[in-house]
């Protein structure tokens, strides 16, 4: 709804930026079945990239282990304020969402 | 050098008391990284979203602390209203608002008040954002007015009530201390002991059905499960219910919106 | 209408002066359950296969209310009796199959205005009961019933006790915080045999 595909929260400590995304999906298992008893197919994110004013500084290759609405949060080296962050996945079917955002 | 220590010992002592639950080190964890900040930032959006015939936002609404306050609003109600005379909970509040400030009809507002996992109720978003707003405070229903005597007083008799076709009250399950259903430990929730963490921890987000879940929603669920017919959202009895918890829980620091299995 | 109900309750509050102790049931009159009964008929609504007649109160669920589940015996005894009178006991052996008992067991529909008529129900027994001592996850609000027949046997008495105790908790304690699966419509007779095979069959897990 308006939740939207993904939220950001990106805060400067010191020599480090906490980074906090909200991703919004089903993250299906290809296990479950749906109130008719078919199974529900496997849809999942499998690789989240995170880059720090254009360079990747995190490649992650996730699983349908993970549940719905996955919260990924990671610290960075470095980062100073306004320092461009940009976080996108990439899903099994192809799907794809970034979003990006500045160190507060 | 003395004073510090006793300082120390009464901040640590504290902790130790409110965490009973074996769940409690679970909750904090899982607090951390919890998808229910989503839930709150959509709800942020919808309280500032003009909607319906007049095209207003909800940012006018009164839940108790004076229009558009939100700060302790949460762990105020439920309370009466002067201008609906009546006492309402949270989500008849934010249907009463819905319908009065957005000029929304009842049937359109109530259309879907329960979502899922795909695709959460617009009560379950606000009602996020606005539990987060009385986070760290006591949780303090109205008890002074006479209606909101009456509804303490209705709840406190709909708890012990055996109705339905297998005979339950909420007393049935939650009247005796030590027991459970399956695995889920069942709350003797007349009793302060343990209706205090309970009412505590209400909104919140439920991981086995990836779903945010709220108290109207808890209301509707138990009386299906305990195969009575289906309570209106926002009626005087679920107002009643949740009155009476609320009042059995006063005084409790107010934790939520949480997280629950 | 609802002005007046509440205003009823006002009227019983200012007669009670004394403000109840947290957790203690509240006293309940006759006139009492007519107000919660027209309160919950005015915020109820029909769903499914629940209707409002559930709303009213019959004699066990009044006499119950009344006296705090613990009715004086002079009461409680006739209605018992009653209950008793009125449950459909079925003819010859009444062990049916413990395997299609212990499904039964485990299933938590029925009744609900959620569940999909022609599905069948289950008990929800293991909601509140110990059965099979392999099965970890039950509740605990009703007493344990592993090893119920291994202790009891399978006379035709305790055949018709189980089956009844099934179909009608209240005829046997009237105020039984176990549903009547049997009076409720809940649980047909093979599907209560079957329950009875799981709770005296030697075989059974139960009495492993």
């Amino acid at each position: 709804m308006a939740a939207g595909p993904m939220r950001m929260r990106a805060t400067q400590g010191t020599g480090f930026t906490d980074v906090r995304v909200l991703m919004t999906h089903p993250m299906e298992t290809g296990q479950r079945k749906d109130a008719d008893g078919k199974i529900v197919p496997l849809h999942f994110i499998q690789i989240v990239t995170v880059k720090l004013n254009g360079k990747v500084v995190v490649e992650a290759e996730t699983s349908q282990a993970v549940s719905r609405n996955p919260v990924f949060s990671f610290r960075i080296k470095g980062g100073a304020k306004g320092d461009k962050i940009e976080v996108s996945w990439l899903d099994n079917k192809g799907e794809s969402t970034s979003i990006e955002s500045a160190v507060a | 050098m003395k004073f510090k220590l006793g300082l120390v010992f009464a901040l640590a002592a504290a902790p130790a008391l409110a965490q009973q639950s074996p769940y409690a080190e679970y909750q904090r964890m899982a607090l951390e990284n919890a998808p229910v900040e989503l839930f709150e930032l959509g709800g942020e959006e919808l309280w500032k979203k003009p909607q319906g015939p007049k095209n207003a936002s909800l940012e006018r609404c009164d839940l108790g602390q004076g229009p558009g306050v939100l700060k302790g609003a949460y762990a105020g109600l439920p309370r009466h209203f002067a201008d609906a005379d009546r006492v309402m909970d949270l989500e008849a509040r934010l249907l009463y608002c819905m319908t009065t400030l957005q000029g929304r009809s009842r049937e359109e507002a109530t259309k879907r008040v329960f979502g899922n996992a795909d695709r959460p109720s617009e009560m379950e978003y606000l009602s996020a954002y606005i539990a987060r707003q009385s986070n760290g405070m006591k949780i303090a229903p109205g008890r002074t007015h006479l209606k909101e005597q009456e509804a303490y007083e209705l709840g406190r008799k709909l708890f012990f009530h055996r109705a339905g076709a297998w005979d339950f009250s909420c007393a049935s399950c939650h009247g005796e201390e030590g027991k459970r259903i399956r695995m889920s430990d069942l709350p003797v929730l007349s009793n302060p002991q343990y209706a205090r963490p309970l009412m505590a921890t209400w909104p919140a987000y439920r991981v086995s059905t990836s779903s945010f879940v709220t108290l109207q929603w808890r209301m509707n669920d138990c009386y299906r499960q305990m195969r009575m017919p289906e309570p209106t959202f926002g009626s005087d009895t679920t107002i009643a219910l949740i009155a009476y918890m609320m009042a059995t829980a006063a005084g409790e620091s107010y934790r939520g919106p949480a997280i629950k299995r | 209408m609802r002005h007046s109900l509440l205003l009823c309750f006002a009227a019983t509050l200012a007669a009670c002066a004394a403000p109840a102790t947290i957790g203690e049931r509240p006293e309940v009159t006759a006139g009492d359950l007519d107000r919660i009964t027209a309160v919950l008929k005015h915020d109820f609504h029909e769903r499914g296969q629940a209707k409002m007649d559930r709303i009213e109160l019959d004699a066990v669920q009044r006499l119950c209310n009344l006296h705090a589940d613990n009715p004086p015996e002079a009461l409680a005894k006739p209605l018992e009796e009653a209950q008793l009178k009125a449950i459909p006991f079925p003819q010859g052996n009444l062990i049916g199959d413990w395997r299609r008992g212990e499904r039964v067991a485990q299933s938590g529909r029925g009744s609900m205005w959620s569940d999909k008529p022609g599905v069948q129900d289950g008990g929800s027994c293991y909601n509140c009961h110990q059965l099979s001592p392999k099965e970890p996850a039950h509740g605990t609000l009703g007493p344990s019933l592993a090893g119920f027949g291994k202790l009891r046997g399978t006379s035709a008495e305790m055949q018709k006790y189980a089956y009844g105790r099934i179909y009608n908790s209240k005829a046997y304690n009237v105020c039984s915080q176990m549903p009547r699966l049997g009076h409720a419509g809940t649980l047909n007779e093979q599907q209560i045999k079957d329950l009875v095979g799981l709770l005296l069959d030697p075989a059974s897990p139960v009495n492993q």
